[in-house]
Formats: C-alpha cells, structure tokens, sequence
C-alpha cells in the first residue's frame, strides 16, 4: 500500500507568540518550531499500517525551506521518502492555499491511502485533509480513532461527541484525518536519523493561481471573559489565600 | 440572505443550532423577519426524518424554515450532506451559509467548500459588524492569539460557530411562528462513498463525572504518570473526582472516561481546579460552565486564565501540596 501522509511544522507549545508590527501576524524570527501533534499521529499510523500490509509511507509538506526540520524528523522516525511543497508564501497561508499546494504534488503520485492529522496547533482550520480529498477526488472521514484495511477497501472507527463512536466502510484510494491518541507514537532512534540523511526528498513548485480563501485583518491576544483574581506569594500563602477564597467568596468549599 | 443549517439527529435537534441563530441574527444587523436594514435569516433543516425539528424552530426570529427529507441523508454522511447543501445552496443563493463548529460539520463543510470553490472559515468565536462585511473571530494557535479574518472570494461564504460561543438563550423570538417550507433535498445515492454503521458507546463509564460536585484536572504540566498522586492527594482533600485534559488519556495515564473536553465528557461542577491545563479551546468547551475555576499553572499567558476566576501562576508542585495541607488543614 502506497501512503501518504500530510504534516505540518507548528510553533512549539512553549512558544510565547509575538505580533509582527502591522498585527496581522506572528513575528516568525522569534519562533521555534515542531511536527503539529495530530500529524504525528497520523504518521505513527501510516508507519504501523506499513508493517502490517508492506509498502511505502510518503511524507508531505508544504512551507518554506524550514519545514525540512520536521520532514526529516518523519523520515528519522521511519518513513520512506518525501515531498516538499516548498514555498515561503505557503508559512502562513490557509487550510485552502496549504490543500491545493500538497494535492497538486500528490496527484501524480497515485496514493492509495492519505492520513493526516484532524487539524493544526496553529490556525486550526480543521479543513486540510477534507480538502485534499476532494481534490484528488478520493472520499474521506474525519476524527478517525481505529483503521483496519480489508479487502475491498477500509474499515475506520470515526469519533463522534461525548464519548460516541461509529464504524464506516470505505473503498480505497481515500483520506482520513487521524485523532489524537489513536496509537503510542514512537520516536526517532539514532539508526533512524543516520538513515533518514540518505532518504530523498522530492522538492515540488506551488501549483500556479493558488488562491487562499481568507485573509487575517487583525491578530491580538484574547481578551478575558471573566475578571480573573490572580494570587500570589509563596506555594504556602498562595494555598492559604486561595482556601480562604474559595470557603469565603465562592462558597466552593 | 443568511442560511442557516440545522443540525439534527433522528428527529431531535441539536441546541447548537439555536446559537447559531443567534449568531445570524447578530450578522443579519437588525430584527431579522425582513424588517428594514436587516437581512433574512432562513434556517435549513435536513435529514431522513425530521419530525418536530421544523415547528421547534419555528419560534426564532427567522423569515422562513426550510425543511428537505430525503432517505439518502441517514445515517450521515458528508457525501450525501455535500450534495444537499449545495444544492440548496444553489436554490436559495444565500451570502452567507452559518453551521454550528460540531464534528459533523468539521466533517463535511470543508468538502462543501472545496467543490464550490468558496471561502471557509471555522471555529468562530465572535462578529464584527455585519452583512457582506463582517469580520469573523476565531481562536488561533491553540488560543494563545485571536484573529480577525475576512473570508475571500465569490458568497456564499461558509461560517462555522464554536459551541458555546453564542447563547442559545440570546436568540430572538418572532412576534409569530415562521413559515416551515418544503424544499427538495436532492441527494444521489449512488455517488454516496461512506457506508457508516450504527453509532455506539465503549464499555459503559464507571464514572459520571457529569454528577461530580468537585473535580480536579491534570494536563500536560503533570508531566509523569507517577505524579498524578499530587492530583490524588489534592482531590481526597477537596472531596473531588481526577480528570484529565486529552493528552494524558492519549498517554493512558488515565481513562478515556476521565477525559474532560469536546471529545470527552462536559462538565459543570461547583469547583474546577485546573492543575498545568494550558486551556487548549478543545479542553474548555467542556469545562468553562464550571461555577468556580482555578486555575494553576507556570505559564501566566495561558489561556486557561482567561476563564479561571482564581489564578495562580507557578510550579504544581509546590502549590498542589500547599493546598493539600491547607485543607487537611481545616
């Protein structure tokens, strides 16, 4: 079985986010940067299903020249090759913009399986891997937490809200977007990232006429919706205070 | 026209949908029955059945429901949901098209988006002005930032809500019950490529931390399953039941049952104590109705302070046992 799977290069969460001047976005110099989580995921489960069924597992990318850093990490970890969408526009370009990017590389390609995490830990679109689907014309499911590959085709566990699942049936080629948790992930060993120098990495163009569907007019840090009462002072004054509160203010106690 | 899409299953109607309403009505700038200056709101209801979905919206202060039946739309899938938006769609010719950010529509508005090459844009939290030229908040990097983003290109564009974001409660009522229109729901059933089962629950949950008057939670900043006896400790002291943020039931450190969020349980207790949250949206869905909230951990900015009534910034692991004793104190 010929995989592919999508991922993205995210700020880390220890990241603290600073605005660029205009504030329309994030001051990228200031950033550091990891695999989004759910894509790891995803990645776990295209290495997995591998073992399992033979083939390849096809890493794809689309940013700039620094999403190499989480490319090779996916090829230390195990997977085969990659392709890279590379692009500085393609940095903080939308959940569309990224989708047309990746799918226009991965057409040709002849994926009979596309994984990628349900969404990102930076714009949270929650819309990439839909998107690519319908692009390469494959059926898709969302928020998958189980895939079992039968003969016809796949058999996936979709999670539903509060605690609810369902089975579905569907032919291959297709797209699923993988949750959080679905497997334990693995990491890189040493012989892993040895090999992953040697590994290729296909560089593709951005397909011409890319269009992004929205555009960021402000960015800002929230504002808070309740009036928080911060403590401070040492752990023990802390404790004391916030006991003292929460018997006398909130009656929580 | 704005064009809302109910969601609903066999016959029952999700209340998501009323603040979705709400939302428009906000959009539609005005009184929305078509009354000067505002725009008409139209509330889509589709499915096999629909039973009393129709009358049950009816009440809202919206010009018309519509109502489309076809056997092809249960159970779900966003095929067949794919092909009966859009053509609604291209019926109705509304500006904009407003959906409730559930995972049904996670599942299937980006499709709809795609085929009809228009603008989408999810997890919004908030409008700015309204009509053709609102801007829409959503949360961005894990709600660490929030963004003002227009949508782009030809209308309709499409318009997800975050669940909780609006009140069910803020939606206005007409002066009379809306005219509940039929209108084809057109679905070919031979282009549908998901064959879905029947939905079903894992084994039955020990805990129903629904019914729980305190709960402590752990995230991420706990670090080590060995640690969650800090979290132990705590609750015995406070009479509380352990939850946990996603990542630690992905961890199994804890059980799926115990996981607090938009994928796990949603609760409402007296008392939260949040131990090292950050306060990913997905984790405060289900948590931010909670009467009183504290919440602890070393990174001030994080967004779980923005819905905490008591904060304090530091390490878990000195506070957590502070309070411990403070309350065996007592």
């Amino acid at each position: 079985m010929k995989i592919a799977v999508c991922i993205k290069q995210v700020p880390t969460r220890e990241w603290q986010p600073r605005l660029n001047d205009d504030k329309t976005w994030i001051r990228e110099q200031d950033v550091s940067y990891e695999m989004n989580e759910p894509d790891a995921y995803a990645l776990e489960e295209a290495l997995r299903l591998r073992e399992k069924h033979g083939g390849e597992v096809v890493v794809c990318s689309a940013g700039p020249a620094r999403v190499q850093q989480v490319i090779r990490e996916a090829l230390a970890r195990g997977a085969d090759r990659a392709v890279h969408v590379e692009d500085d526009g393609l940095g903080a370009a939308d959940a569309f913009a990224v989708a047309d990017a990746l799918a226009g590389a991965m057409a040709e390609e002849k994926f009979d399986l596309v994984l990628t995490g349900l969404q990102s830990d930076d714009q949270g679109h929650a819309a990439t891997g839909v998107v690519i689907a319908e692009r390469l014309g494959m059926p898709h499911s969302t928020i998958i937490m189980e895939v079992q590959v039968q003969d016809a085709g796949l058999r996936i566990k979709r999670e539903l809200e509060g605690g609810w699942f369902q089975w579905i049936a569907m032919p291959l080629p297709a797209v699923l977007t993988i949750q959080s948790g679905i497997n334990q992930l693995r990491y890189a060993t040493l012989k892993g990232i040895m090999a992953a120098k040697k590994k290729e990495i296909r560089k593709a163009a951005v397909p011409a006429g890319l269009q992004r569907v929205q555009q960021v007019a402000a960015l800002a840090f929230p504002t808070k919706s309740k009036q928080t009462q911060m403590i401070g002072g040492s752990a023990a004054e802390a404790a004391k205070e916030l006991v003292r509160r929460l018997r006398d203010e909130a009656r929580a106690l | 026209m704005i064009l809302v899409i109910a969601e609903q299953r066999e016959g029952r109607l999700n209340r998501a949908t009323l603040e979705t309403i709400a939302a428009a009505q906000q959009l539609a700038g005005g009184r929305a029955e078509g009354a000067a200056g505002g725009m008409p709101i139209k509330v889509a209801v589709l499915g096999a059945t629909t039973g009393s979905v129709a009358t049950d919206l009816a009440p809202a202060a919206v010009a018309e429901v519509l109502v489309g039946e076809n056997a092809a739309l249960e159970p779900y899938t966003p095929d067949a949901f794919v092909m009966a938006v859009q053509a609604l769609i291209e019926q109705q010719q509304p500006q904009l098209v407003l959906l409730p950010h559930t995972y049904q529509t996670r599942d299937f508005a980006p499709q709809l988006a795609a085929r009809m090459r228009r603008s989408l844009i999810t997890d919004v939290t908030g409008v700015k002005g309204s009509g053709a030229g609102a801007t829409f908040t959503r949360p961005m990097f894990q709600g660490k930032l929030s963004a003002d983003v227009k949508p782009l290109g030809e209308a309709p564009h499409i318009i997800t809500f975050q669940i909780g974001a609006f009140r069910a409660d803020a939606m206005q009522k007409g002066t009379a019950a809306a005219t509940v229109t039929r209108v084809d729901a057109a679905v070919d059933a031979s282009k549908i490529r998901q064959k879905p089962e029947a939905p079903f629950q894992e084994a039955k949950a020990a805990v129903d931390l629904s019914q729980a008057e305190r709960i402590v939670a752990v995230g991420r900043g706990i670090k080590t399953q060995e640690n969650l006896a800090v979290a132990e400790k705590l609750a015995k002291a406070l009479g509380a039941e352990v939850a946990a943020s996603r990542p630690i039931c992905d961890n199994g450190w804890l059980p799926m049952e115990r996981q607090i969020g938009s994928s796990g349980q949603t609760v409402a207790p007296k008392l939260y104590v949040a131990l090292g949250i950050s306060g990913a949206i997905q984790h405060l869905v289900g948590m931010k109705g909670s009467r009183t909230i504290v919440a602890i951990n070393k990174d001030a900015d994080a967004p779980i302070f923005e819905v905490a009534d008591y904060g304090i910034v530091g390490d878990l692991f000195e506070i957590a046992p502070a309070l411990t004793s403070e309350l065996e104190k007592a």
